[in-house]
């Protein structure tokens, strides 16, 4: 059962004896992890489910007899009823020991156990070390290769363990990714790659050279900058390095996140530490190597707190880590000895993670390494002249420093290094104009690096330059906030603009006239101050107590106001932020009553990509309100809308596109202006090949185009309804939400019914009830009512998928109304056929709805008193409602103000007077002066039965 | 009360003109300046003739009002506004330079600070008279053999980024495309102009005083 122990008990088995495994998060969320895997895996994976383990994993189990119900025999010893073809039960219980031999008994007893599934998860893995050998043999790898050989019945074998296989290998590559990024929360590599870069410069370095080599022992680098194997960076190693100096063998040399140490002198010994702990690298290089020693001295003025000022700031956060990976099951595997097997971690996680990693890895490799050493001094000798100038020579000095590249990280990096940023900030606070001129122009281009955002902000760097909004100097004004703009990427930065009342000064900026024709020259200097206050305050606007901030500032009118230029640099900073805003309530309502829906709409015809996608953006958070999507249609925003669709190369444009489209498609008159442009044409043929965020919303308005009956056939027409139902197969909850309720709708359409039956969509559906999330719950349960309603043998259909009928009714015992509404809607379709009904009453249909009676909810009480009146109609249902105390609830259903509600209850309680008790109660409960009361001809039938038996 | 009148209908006269020939200035404006300039040169009633303000009392002023103290600098600004090299800074001279030095349009600065700059007047900014304007701007280390090495490094740098033509001076042209470029080297070699609030209030001073 377990993954990721299958895995790591495959790289350890040197290491022996059993482990348990310690209550600890860490070990929590991995076994949490498995768990998950394992009770999904009926539903998701029948077929591999039903693969017969090799050998049994055996455990002591909490669970007895009383625990299995139907499909186990339980006499004596518990033996499933499930068996093997020669007809060994796959599940035996010999208290306390349980043998389970397939996941689908697995996935069975996991349900069985309740609250206890994670004891025993964690007992199975605790006594069953080698659970992949156990589930498919020792040889499986041999027989994947020899299957050819063996008997068709024998090859069908392996193809299901060659699935299974990858099927826990997949799941094994998901864990370690997730630990992967708990690991690089607390190492930080940075330093030390810094320290190395430096040092290889003194390899190259012509006479003065100290050191012959430096170079890490692995190429690969990992997401987190770190370079050694994931389960060495448990242990909080970083990296290794081999460094030839000038008077010794090589050093192997070890990089973590205590310091440096030596793993051996000439040749290694594996990870063991062999020197003390230095505090960086050149320490250890000075203390090891005495030419080293000798010449760095001559050559440098070292700066060694770089690499102690970083270590302060993680003051052995690994601990709590360690303590918690120690002696865990999965973490004694992974810190084998064995280098072979820690190869094999490394090359798995390479392979598991690479993909999003790249990207994020080429930006932090300093781009050039041949030119560092020539500007390193430079800059070093520059923030020298800064440090010890008058105000001429600083000014100079910060001119000849704009002529660095300063977006290169190196040269950023060096200026940091150097003591460069805490002069740039120190100029900040003087009374010289031109001085402070001249830092914000360098620390504007150099705050493109994160690191040196984090350290401005940690030296107070941003509150000087956000007094620095308030300076009467307009140059000084708009670099500033374009600085701002650069550092408020990180959350801590942005609550500091906050504090020292940056929002209201960033907001200030924005007050100037932008759309007049002609502009004097100090107009157009307030049009660029606004600019980048814009700037400032989009990158602002990502925390949401700044959107308050912003709107509490007066900012939206500002904003606008700022709409109505006509220039582009403008646009995209104001509509940026307003579209992040958009996420509030407020805004969007303030978006629409100061009329920004027209300027939105406008730009919507921009030639620029981005303005596009932000007003795209923008208007598809707002048209979640009627009449803001009136107001797009009144605009005639809905054909650029659907032009931005041809976009498709651009992915971001296009999720923005459609989910405008999705959300303004909610209304009905909408759909039909998108129609005349075949918008729902366009939309199928965006239903493969597009990333997740594009899809769902794709889907989300093909579900509202469904909502018009003959849009339902065009779907099917092109060629929509296969790839939706594929759809159905997915992970995304916010898709699957999507994806089942198009397909509901489809559904309504017997054609479409038909075929989304001969692709098995309704299993489709119906095992997305099992999805943890209640959104994907309740919207795949309304999804099952058309498609009930509309299939040509819905009994049969529905009899077919073993178990789905006892998944329904378990989840009436969820908590949440909406799946309870839609499950009772399910039922009230399902009830109609009597066999179904009949199974539906075996599992205890009738208790459990007769339990939620008292709810308050009107929705759900429509659906529930549909349910109950169709599930009157089998055996002594009606008796048993009686019993459990549902008719007087229901008589008080009377009294809701939702007539909806008061037909179904109507239609319930005729078929419950069909019992005299029934009768007697309603009566006692005063139902006929209600419906008199209520006296509305809805009820015609509940007056057929009035007459009839009271 | 008959001298007053006179000498108010001559102000007036002479602004008309002067404000005919200087850029940035209304009459009234040249009147308040003409006022001031009188004011500045000290009592009429000295008996001599004055030409105008001598460097020692053109230095102090700039140093009191505009609160420059480099003398060096002092001295090309003088330079400058002293046109026909007279040694004094006459009525007219004061005024035209003001109009540069108070509401200058950018070329205008540009040629002024050039020429202040431009310390014996041969159209172009030497080696030695960066150095010469440079050699105080930064501290001194006395540890180091030469100490002056940092001010040389310095002017190198400057000449590098500054001088176009590679010909080891900046020439008008230099300049003017170094300080386009960024407009932060227009006082490269030392502040030769008065900052903002100085401005302001020297003006709120002398055109308010009098209206």
């Amino acid at each position: 059962m377990g993954v990721l122990l299958t895995k790591a008990a495959q790289w350890t088995t040197a290491s022996s004896g059993t482990g348990k495994l310690e209550f600890t998060p860490m070990n929590e969320f991995l076994l949490k992890g498995i768990l998950c895997f394992v009770e999904q895996f009926n539903f998701q994976h029948p077929q591999e489910a039903e693969h017969v383990f090799e050998e049994p994993l055996q455990w002591i189990t909490t669970l007895v007899a009383s625990d299995f119900k139907t499909d186990y025999d339980i006499s004596g010893d518990v033996q499933s009823q499930e068996k093997d073809s020669e007809g060994h039960s796959l599940l035996q219980l010999s208290p306390p020991t349980v043998c389970v031999r397939s996941f689908s008994q697995l996935c069975k007893l996991v349900h069985l156990a309740g609250d206890k599934k994670l004891e025993e998860v964690r007992a199975c893995l605790e006594e069953n070390r080698d659970p992949l050998v156990k589930i498919l043999g020792p040889f499986f790898a041999n027989i994947m290769e020899r299957g050819t050989v063996h008997t068709q019945d024998q090859a069908k074998d392996s193809e299901v363990k060659v699935r299974l296989f990858h099927l826990l290998q997949n799941m094994d590559k998901q864990l370690l990714a997730n630990l992967l990024e708990e690991i690089s929360e607390w190492l930080d590599p940075t330093s030390v790659k810094n320290e190395v870069e430096l040092l290889k410069q003194f390899c190259t370095e012509g006479e003065k050279k100290v050191l012959k080599t430096v170079r890490y022992t692995s190429d690969y680098e990992f997401s987190n900058g770190c370079r050694a194997p994931l389960w060495r960076q448990l242990h909080g190693e970083i990296c290794y390095l081999i460094i030839e100096p000038y008077d010794s063998e090589d050093f192997y040399i070890t990089c973590s996140n205590a310091g440096v140490f030596l793993n051996g002198v000439g040749e290694q010994s594996g990870y063991d530490r062999t020197s003390d702990v230095y505090k960086d690298l050149v320490t250890l290089l000075k203390s090891r190597s005495p030419h080293f020693a000798e010449n760095i001295n001559n050559q440098v003025q070292w700066n060694i707190d770089r690499f102690t000022v970083i270590n302060k700031k993680h003051p052995y956060r690994c601990p709590l880590l360690l303590q918690v990976v120690k002696s865990t099951l999965i973490c004694s595997l992974l810190f084998s000895k064995d280098p072979a097997r820690a190869m094999q971690v490394e090359t798995f996680s390479e392979s598991s993670s690479e993909s999003e990693e790249e990207d994020e890895q080429l930006e932090r490799r300093p781009e050039n390494n041949i030119d560092l050493p020539a500007e390193y001094w430079q800059i070093q000798k520059l923030v020298k002249y800064l440090k010890g100038g008058d105000q001429t020579a600083t000014v100079l000095t910060l001119c000849a420093m704009m002529d660095l590249n300063l977006m290169q990280e190196t040269c950023q990096l060096a200026i940091r290094d150097v003591g460069g940023l805490e002069v740039l900030i120190n100029l900040l606070d003087t009374d010289e104009v031109k001085c402070k001129i001249g830092s914000l122009k360098i620390l504007r281009k150099i705050s493109n690096n994160v690191q040196i955002c984090r350290t401005t902000v940690e030296m107070g760097g941003l509150r000087c330059i956000v007094k620095i909004l308030d300076s009467p100097v307009k140059e000084l004004k708009a670099l500033a906030a374009e600085t701002i703009a650069n550092i408020a990427r990180f959350r801590r930065a942005r609550r500091t603009v906050r504090q020292y009342d940056g929002i209201k000064k960033l907001v200030k900026l924005l007050d100037c006239v932008p759309n007049l024709t002609r502009l004097t020259a100090d107009q157009e200097k307030d049009v660029d101050v606004a600019r980048c206050g814009a700037l400032a305050l989009w990158s602002c606007s990502k925390s949401t107590k700044n959107k308050e901030a912003i709107r509490k500032a007066g900012g939206i009118p500002l904003l606008g106001r700022l709409l109505k230029s006509p220039h582009e640099n403008m646009l995209i900073p104001v509509v940026g932020t307003l579209q992040e805003c958009a996420s509030e309530v407020s805004y969007r309502i303030a978006i629409q009553t100061e009329g920004m829906i027209k300027d939105l709409v406008k730009n919507l015809s921009s030639d620029n990509d981005e303005l596009q996608m932000h007003c795209a953006s923008a208007i598809f958070k707002c048209a979640e309100d009627q009449e803001t999507r009136d107001l797009v249609r009144k605009y005639r925003g809905l054909q650029p809308l659907v032009l931005l669709l041809g976009k498709a190369e651009n992915k971001q444009l296009l999720a923005a596109a459609t989910g405008a489209i999705w959300k303004c498609s909610i209304s009905m008159e909408n759909v039909a202006k998108l129609q005349e442009y075949k918008a729902l044409e366009i939309l199928v043929g965006l239903l493969s090949d597009q990333p997740e965020e594009v899809l769902v919303n794709v889907v989300g308005a093909l579900g509202e185009f469904a909502q018009i009956p003959a849009n339902r056939a065009t779907i099917r027409k092109y060629g929509g309804i296969k790839p939706l139902v594929n759809l159905l197969t997915g992970t995304n909850q916010a898709l699957l939400v999507n994806v089942t309720k198009a397909v509901g709708a489809c559904a309504t359409d017997k054609d479409n019914m038909a075929f989304i039956d001969s692709l098995d969509g309704v299993r489709l559906v119906w095992s997305l009830l099992k999805n943890p999330s209640t959104d994907v719950q309740s919207s795949a349960a309304w999804a099952l009512c058309p498609c009930i309603e509309n299939a040509k043998d819905a009994g049969e259909m529905v009899r077919s998928l073993v178990g789905g009928l006892e998944l329904i009714v378990n989840l009436l015992k969820s908590t949440n109304n909406e799946v309870l509404a839609s499950i009772c809607a399910a039922i009230t379709k399902i009830a109609k056929d009597k066999e179904n009904l009949a199974v539906l009453t075996d599992h205890g249909v009738v208790p459990l709805l007769a339990r939620l009676t008292n709810t308050s909810d009107d929705r759900l009480r429509y659906n529930l008193a549909g349910a109950i009146g169709h599930c009157c109609m089998w055996g002594s249902n009606r008796v048993s409602f009686g019993d459990t105390g549902a008719v007087a609830p229901l008589v008080h259903y009377l009294k809701s103000k939702d007539s909806a509600v008061h037909k179904s209850t109507a239609m319930a309680l005729y078929q419950l007077s069909k019992d005299p008790n029934n009768c007697i109660t309603m009566h006692e409960k005063g139902v006929v002066k209600i419906l008199k009361c209520n006296g509305q001809e809805s009820h015609i039938h509940s007056h057929q039965w009035l007459n009839k038996y009271c | 009360m008959t001298m007053s009148a006179m000498s108010r209908k001559l102000v007036q006269t002479l602004a008309e003109t002067i404000s005919k020939q200087v850029e940035h200035f209304n009459k009234t404006e040249v009147e308040c300046l003409i006022r001031e300039f009188k004011v500045l040169l000290g009592e009429p009633g000295m008996g001599r003739a004055v030409n105008g303000l001598d460097r020692v009392k053109f230095r102090s002023i700039l140093h009191n009002i505009f609160g420059m103290t480099d003398d060096m600098i002092l001295d090309g600004v003088f330079r400058t506004f002293d046109k026909d090299n007279d040694s004094f800074v006459s009525m007219k001279e004061w005024i035209e330079g003001l109009s540069v030095f108070l509401r200058g349009t950018l070329d205008e600065k540009i040629k002024y600070c050039f020429h202040v700059y431009d310390l014996n007047n041969d159209n172009y900014i030497s080696r030695d008279e960066m150095f010469h304007m440079l050699k105080n701007s930064l501290i001194r280390q006395p540890t180091e053999e030469d100490p002056d090495e940092g001010i040389k490094d310095l002017v190198e740098i400057t000449l590098k980024k500054m001088d176009h033509d590679h010909d080891g001076r900046l020439s008008l042209a230099d300049f003017e495309k170094a300080v386009r470029e960024e407009n932060l080297l227009l006082e490269a070699f030392g502040t030769c102009l008065p900052d903002m609030a100085s401005i302001e209030a020297f003006e709120q001073c002398v055109f308010q005083k009098q209206l």
